[in-house]
């Protein structure tokens, strides 16, 4: 449904923030996007979406590579949910305006109430006439989110990235709103697309997962396998510290994540890596290519 | 519109009129601009213009006040009291138009120097610069002699030389609201540039372009006193400035003319006053969240 | 004695309108060498509790109730009493790093202001390198800008700080949120280690019962102003009593568990605002256990097994 070829976003000539990506999300498919700041997952979701353009390669939707001339049709297709519903809504608009947005920007014809009605209730605000006059900041973090969701659900799309969708809310509200991502791919069939740095939102709500670190996916797989049995040791030290009792040890890297300007050569891991062979540190490592198999982009496990 | 839009609309302006009346500054600013208005509509319907006709004047010359000539007389005998009422129209129209030109102008180049990038920001960013750094009075002294003694035409070269300081501001404004991640979602909904500049950055950058307009009428004001002081106006409206400059140039300061002298010059500062509390008012209460942005 | 000691403390702010309760009747301990850890949503009043200790809140806000600092009760301390007690005796790592470094300060002055003005050491700059050094700065770091540094650095610095006068009690505001989970686990293992080595005693709050359950010894609950569950905190996040704690410790669901696949746990709703907070329980509206007695009757904590305690009609008796 939408991918990406070999994709590279460079900024300024010297900021590789994506490196080399193969990626793709077939139809009704929720893959998650995981990695910690700086990997890249947020450049190469705004790519996806046609808000950067690619320094390299391409953007694939249902096969075919974008068309930066017709993005306005596009984005009917493939929709977005920011991380803070707060900062996503203008605080002049009232929650009709919000979702109304889109119905107008394209010029969708029906009854416009109705459409944005549908779209509130379809995102769990009901009942939706409730909601029409008010302004974000008289919701709650849950309630805007929701209506961030109900904007993209009303053009319909086949598609929804969403960065992420619940970091910013309170954690018991969290698992309504992954409920109700479930719920939009059972009943519409919407593929999705989530960026998050939660290891344990995607072992909740995704089907597949790929891994980032600095600018490439470094293991890709069915969320069950990737997470229970990682084979990259990038993935093996995330997964380590994730707070949980009867642990086995935890591998916590040294020093910060580096500097997508400056990216080792060799496995880009190497410096980090608490089982580096020496290899490693000259050896150029093949961009991953997706398919539904587990896959990691290291030596010990792909020599 | 629908029903919707237009239910909010009311619903709006009425919340805005109870909290506007509760503003005791504001509503004292709204009361001052009202009677001023109010003369400047009614003044030349209730005075005829014989009041500026030299030769129906009948007062003396430089004469105090007195109970049928309220602040005295001028040079050639006239009411000061009528031809102040007069001039209140020619004063407030001049104002009022200039702001509203140079806040046209100051506002879209300002929004669309901030939204766009590259050459056509730059291009904008200089003309807006050139236009700061220049000194206005020579610049307006420049146009108006170049377009003639009038009051369009003084309302043109106000407007025009005052527009910049607008544009800068709305510009800075308009650079940080940008950022912002609502910005980002219209994109990604696929709203065009005037899409995103008018449902967007114009709503947010409002209550900036109502502060700045309070101030710029001040401005405004001031120039159009000073140029037609200048006796760059029409030299037959009797605008406030245009009155003060007869003041001086008749010598009614060595005479200790003082009705004629101060009463325009206190006319200014109150008008610009009622304009800065009433903006003020407004500031205070159009951002929803009720706080400053 | 205990180093920390609340008795039934209970914050309320003086509202435009109306009071807003936003802590009631709060009971807890925290022994020197120990951890607390305090798990709670937004409105439910924990950051509210830990400015009690430092006596940080507004004028206007009414506090009842006992809060103990070894066994001196802060809220009626001598003002300067409790300017010394400050910082020397208990400091507090506050919320959002990046927003409480003074940006145009270096950040070895910013360490060296605590120090200098309780004459703690002769010496204030080195005191300063050794601090950065506890906390895994290189100390010639000293005089770089709040900006220069990583999210991780600057919450770093915080803790820093926050040590700078050895105090004997350290309160962290959700040290870790926005941060990234490697250098989340960086900062909870320094903060371990600190409590450790030099036997401070700390109280850790947070929304993650992930992250307190694995680095707290103890830990209890808030919700609404008042505190639901208490216990060990491993048993408290394993085995929950409170059904909001087993709600909360749902949202962070454990990996490798299939019963938490397409299975997200979360509340309806949203936590309620101190203002407007509901009869009865104050969970019921959104307890999926609720009774019909929820609505009317409120329960006090209760005994649910050994060293633990919930107010939950369904607990204990």
């Amino acid at each position: 449904m939408i991918g990406a070829r070999d994709l590279s976003v460079v900024f300024g000539g010297r900021v590789r923030a994506v490196d080399g990506v193969d990626l793709e999300v077939d139809a009704g498919e929720i893959v998650a996007l995981v990695g910690e700041s700086g990997c890249g997952k947020t450049t190469l979701a705004r790519t996806l979406l046609g808000l950067e353009k690619p320094t390299g390669g391409q953007v694939l939707f249902e096969g075919q590579p974008l068309d930066y001339r017709a993005l306005k049709a596009y984005r009917r297709q493939v929709q977005l949910v920011l991380q803070d519903p707060l900062g996503a809504l203008n605080p002049r608009h009232t929650v009709y305006d919000a979702v109304a947005e889109g119905l107008r920007i394209h010029k969708v014809p029906g009854d416009e109430q109705q459409l944005v009605a549908d779209a509130l209730s379809r995102a769990g605000l009901r009942p939706p006439e409730r909601f029409f006059l008010r302004y974000p900041h008289e919701l709650s973090g849950g309630q805007r989110q929701r209506v961030v969701i109900a904007g993209a659900l009303v053009l319909q799309p086949r598609v929804l990235i969403a960065d992420e969708p619940v970091s910013s809310l309170d954690a018991s509200v969290r698992g309504e709103i992954l409920r109700l991502l479930l719920s939009l791919r059972e009943e519409l069939g919407l593929t999705v697309l989530v960026v998050t740095h939660d290891l344990g939102l995607a072992w909740n709500i995704a089907d597949r997962i790929a891994v980032m670190y600095l600018g490439r996916i470094v293991e890709v797989g069915p969320t069950a396998e990737v997470l229970s049995d990682p084979q990259h040791p990038y993935t093996q030290a995330l997964l380590s510290v994730v707070p949980d009792i009867g642990h086995t040890e935890q591998i916590v890297l040294t020093g910060e994540p580096p500097d997508p300007a400056r990216i080792p050569g060799g496995c880009r891991f190497h410096p980090r890596c608490p089982v580096v062979m020496e290899e490693c540190r000259s050896a150029t490592l093949p961009i991953l290519t997706v398919e539904g198999v587990h896959r990691a982009a290291c030596l010990r496990t792909n020599p | 519109m629908s029903s919707v839009a237009t239910q909010r609309r009311r619903l709006a302006a009425g919340h805005f009129w109870r909290r506007f009346r509760k503003d005791r500054a504001g509503m004292a600013g709204l009361v001052i601009l009202a009677v001023f208005i109010l003369t400047a509509i009614f003044g030349p319907l209730l005075i005829s213009p014989d009041a500026l006709d030299v030769t129906k004047a009948d007062g003396d010359r430089f004469d105090s006040p007195s109970p049928s000539y309220p602040l005295g007389t001028d040079e050639a005998g006239r009411s000061i009291l009528l031809m102040l009422a007069l001039g209140t129209r020619i004063s407030l129209t001049v104002g009022l138009a200039a702001t509203f030109v140079a806040m046209v102008i100051g506002t879209s180049v300002g929004i669309m120097a901030g939204h766009f990038r590259g050459l056509s920001s730059h291009a904008l960013v200089g003309v807006t610069d050139w236009f700061l750094v220049i000194p206005f009075l020579p610049l307006a002294i420049v146009l108006a002699t170049v377009l003639g003694p009038s009051t369009l035409n003084l309302i043109i070269v106000i407007g025009v030389t005052s527009w910049a300081s607008t544009a800068r501001l709305i510009r800075a404004q308009t650079l940080s609201i940008e950022g912002r991640p609502y910005i980002e979602r219209s994109k990604a909904l696929g709203a065009g540039n005037w899409h995103q500049m008018s449902r967007h950055v114009l709503p947010n950058v409002f209550p900036l372009v109502l502060a700045n307009t309070t101030l710029t009428v001040a401005i405004v004001i001031l120039s159009e006193t000073t140029l037609s002081f200048l006796g760059l106006g029409d030299p037959l409206a009797p605008s406030w400035g245009a009155l003060l400059d007869r003041a001086f140039s008749t010598g009614a300061v060595s005479q200790g003319a003082w009705w004629y002298v101060l009463p325009p010059g206190i006319c200014v500062v109150l008008v610009v006053l009622a304009f800065t509390l009433v903006g003020r008012a407004m500031e205070r209460i159009v951002d929803p969240r009720g706080a400053a942005t | 004695m205990s180093l920390l000691e609340f008795r039934d403390v209970s914050v309320t702010y003086r509202g435009a309108d109306a009071d807003v309760p936003a802590v009631r009747g709060v009971s807890l301990s925290l022994d020197a060498g120990r951890t607390l850890g305090v798990a709670g949503e937004s409105g439910c009043g924990k950051s509210t509790l830990a400015s009690t200790v430092l006596r940080l809140l507004p004028e206007s806000t009414k506090v009842t109730g006992e809060v103990l600092l070894n066994g001196e009760d802060i809220l009626t301390m001598k003002w300067g009493k409790l300017r010394a007690v400050r910082w020397s005796e208990a400091a507090i790592v506050f919320q959002g790093a990046l927003h409480s470094l003074n940006p145009v300060q270096s950040i070895g002055k910013q360490i060296a202001e605590p120090i200098s003005l309780h004459k703690t050491s002769k010496n204030p700059n080195k005191r300063v390198g050794e601090l950065l050094e506890q906390v895994g700065i290189p100390a010639s770091r000293a005089d770089a800008y709040p900006h220069q540094l990583s999210g991780g650095q600057r919450q770093r610095v915080m803790i820093a700080m926050a040590l700078a006068c050895a105090p004997s009690l350290i309160i962290a505001d959700e040290p870790t949120t926005a941060l990234d989970v490697m250098v989340q686990a960086q900062v909870l293992d320094l903060l371990s280690g600190l409590v450790r080595d030099l036997d401070m005693g700390m109280m850790l709050i947070s929304h993650d019962l992930g992250i307190l359950g694995t680095s707290c010894d103890d830990l209890a609950v808030m919700y609404a102003g008042r505190i639901v569950e208490t216990g060990p905190a491993v048993e408290v996040f394993d085995r929950p009593e409170h059904p909001y704690t087993q709600a909360l410790a749902g949202a962070f669901p454990r990996i490798g568990d299939p019963q938490a696949r397409y299975r997200p746990i979360g509340l309806p709703g949203d936590p309620p605002y101190p203002g407007d907070i509901p009869t009865g329980c104050s969970f019921h509206p959104r307890c999926p256990a609720a009774l019909t007695e929820c609505s009317s009757v409120s329960v006090e904590l209760r005994d649910a097994g050994p060293g633990r305690r919930a107010a939950c009609i369904r607990v204990g008796s």
